[in-house]
């Protein structure tokens, strides 16, 4: 029962109180460059909680039984982004076979989740917190699921606003920005959270 | 110096496991791409500019080897560029053809346009018609600020003795920047080979349009020439007939019924005329059927005779011989 709690407690902490996108400001780039189409929002979506979640899994096996015995931890970055890049390759491939629209759809925001800082940070986040290999893997998904839910969410607010009445000045990007600040605000009534 | 040897030995070991099971994975997942998409989008300038239709080269490359699209819609690798697609595709090259700005109006000139009343504001078309709907009677034409010579960055527009606008067609490059600087949206870029032109932008009913020409060139929408035309190329819009210059053939059939003359047909007259052969003519009547004016006659299987009098020399009767025996001259 005690891990149930806990694991709970993980949930809502990564998705809403300490969401990666709105709380921790990590992954901006395909936040505003996906979030056109409802879509493609929700494909990037399922791509960075798979490579969230499979990064997630393998940098905490390498940083416990590789980095860390061998006393080579200052090696977490550039070993982390490495496991992160293939792993990226890897979706990419995946989604060319099998859903080339797809693919098409997210565009060069797929090989950018590479460098995306939001992967990088929960792997890191998940070494600093301390988890245990249980807990990291699912802090991955909880990441990706909170990734998810902002990104769609984003595109949803986006199609309505390529059809509302919007001054031509602000059309686009500026008006993404200020929602995106709306957003951050409306996310930031979770912090008072706590279980 | 044992970290050191630990960090090569390690992260070398993670490299070479990845590369291995991405080499793996992109043999599995490997997807088949056509070729020629790889050919021809080297061949494409890379200028993504987006003016074939697609959203770059290489959408456009899919397109062509799809078969989905022409191969000629490359604006800035022109001819060479489709001659070389050609190539890889094994097809005729069919060049792009050259467009030229046409400007719908022939009013707006010093002594033939109707005056409103007299405008002294900003030497601006876009502010001249927001003034009680323009200086001018007709609320169509042209308002003769010039803001189109004023975007022409090819000097290819000029004002004649009368002040009227004339497109230089060597000049034009269909840039399109007139096109965006007309107000009245009188300017069209249209194929340079396709010289029969409707110069009137008038919707007005057709009492109303005529009044308010002062060229009295007004189209007044009577459909003569929707009628009249062989190949359906013309269409009533709202009271004002415009050429479909995809479908037409340049015959001026149009402009010999149109009862304003705001049918514009340089060519009257000077078109050339169809002969048949009569040694290569099998009767087979194609060209009689085809012909829009009658001016063909005769039996099945013997040759035929076009009346030189009713050709209006379309080239319709030409195009559709099989023997190729039917000359212009």
């Amino acid at each position: 029962m005690e891990f149930i709690s806990k694991i709970f407690a993980l949930a809502v902490a990564a998705i809403f109180v300490q969401n990666f996108v709105l709380m921790r400001f990590l992954g901006l780039c395909p936040y505003i460059g996906v979030s056109k189409k409802l879509d493609s929002a929700l494909g990037m979506g399922m791509a960075v909680i798979f490579v969230m979640t499979m990064a997630s899994t393998f940098t905490w096996l390498i940083q416990t039984y590789l980095l860390i015995p061998l006393k080579i931890d200052f090696l977490q970055t550039i070993a982390f982004i490495l496991t992160i890049a293939s792993l990226v390759q890897l979706v990419e491939m995946i989604i060319q076979k099998t859903a080339p629209s797809l693919h098409k759809a997210l565009g060069v925001y797929l090989p950018l989740i590479t460098t995306n800082c939001a992967v990088l940070g929960v792997a890191i986040l998940n070494i600093n917190n301390k988890l245990s290999f249980i807990e990291a893997i699912l802090n991955g998904l909880f990441a990706g699921v909170g990734f998810t839910l902002v990104l769609v969410l984003m595109a949803g607010i986006r199609e309505k606003l390529d059809k509302a009445e919007i001054p031509k000045a602000m059309k686009g990007m500026p008006i993404a920005m200020i929602v995106a600040g709306c957003m951050a605000l409306a996310f930031l009534g979770f912090s008072g959270l706590k279980i | 110096m044992e970290i050191i040897l630990y960090s090569i030995a390690t992260l070398g070991a993670l490299g070479l496991i990845y590369g291995l099971g991405l080499a793996f994975a992109s043999k599995k997942f490997h997807v088949e791409i056509d070729p020629k998409i790889e050919k021809i989008n080297e061949i494409l300038p890379g200028a993504n500019c987006g003016a074939c239709g697609h959203p770059g080269c290489f959408a456009y490359a899919e397109a062509i080897a799809a078969g989905k699209d022409e191969i000629n819609k490359c604006a800035p690798g022109g001819e060479e560029v489709a001659k070389k697609i050609a190539d890889i595709m094994g097809m005729k090259a069919t060049s792009v053809e050259r467009k030229i700005a046409v400007i719908h109006c022939q009013s707006g000139g010093n002594n033939n346009t109707f005056f409103r009343y007299e405008y002294q504001g900003i030497p601006t078309c876009k502010a001249a018609v927001l003034v009680a709907k323009g200086p001018n009677l007709c609320n169509y034409g042209c308002v003769f600020q010039n803001d189109c010579i004023e975007a022409c960055s090819f000097d290819a527009i000029h004002l004649n003795e009368n002040g009227m606008r004339i497109v230089d067609p060597d000049k034009c490059t269909a840039c399109g920047a007139c096109v965006k600087a007309c107000p009245r949206d009188l300017i069209e870029l249209v194929p340079i080979s396709k010289q029969v032109h409707i110069l009137c932008s008038s919707h007005d009913k057709g009492a109303e349009a005529r009044k308010r020409c002062g060229n009295n060139t007004a189209c007044i929408g009577c459909g003569l020439c929707v009628k009249k035309c062989p190949v359906d190329a013309i269409e009533l819009k709202d009271g004002l007939a415009v050429i479909n210059y995809e479908k037409c053939i340049n015959c001026g059939l149009c402009a010999t019924v149109c009862p304003t003359k705001a049918i514009v047909d340089p060519l009257a007259g000077k078109r050339k005329k169809a002969v048949i052969i009569e040694d290569k003519c099998i009767g087979c009547t194609l060209c009689a059927k085809k012909c829009p004016v009658d001016a063909i006659s005769g039996e099945i299987k013997k040759a035929h005779k076009v009346d030189p009098d009713k050709c209006i020399g379309c080239e319709i009767c030409y195009q559709v011989c099989p023997k190729k025996a039917i000359e212009m001259q």
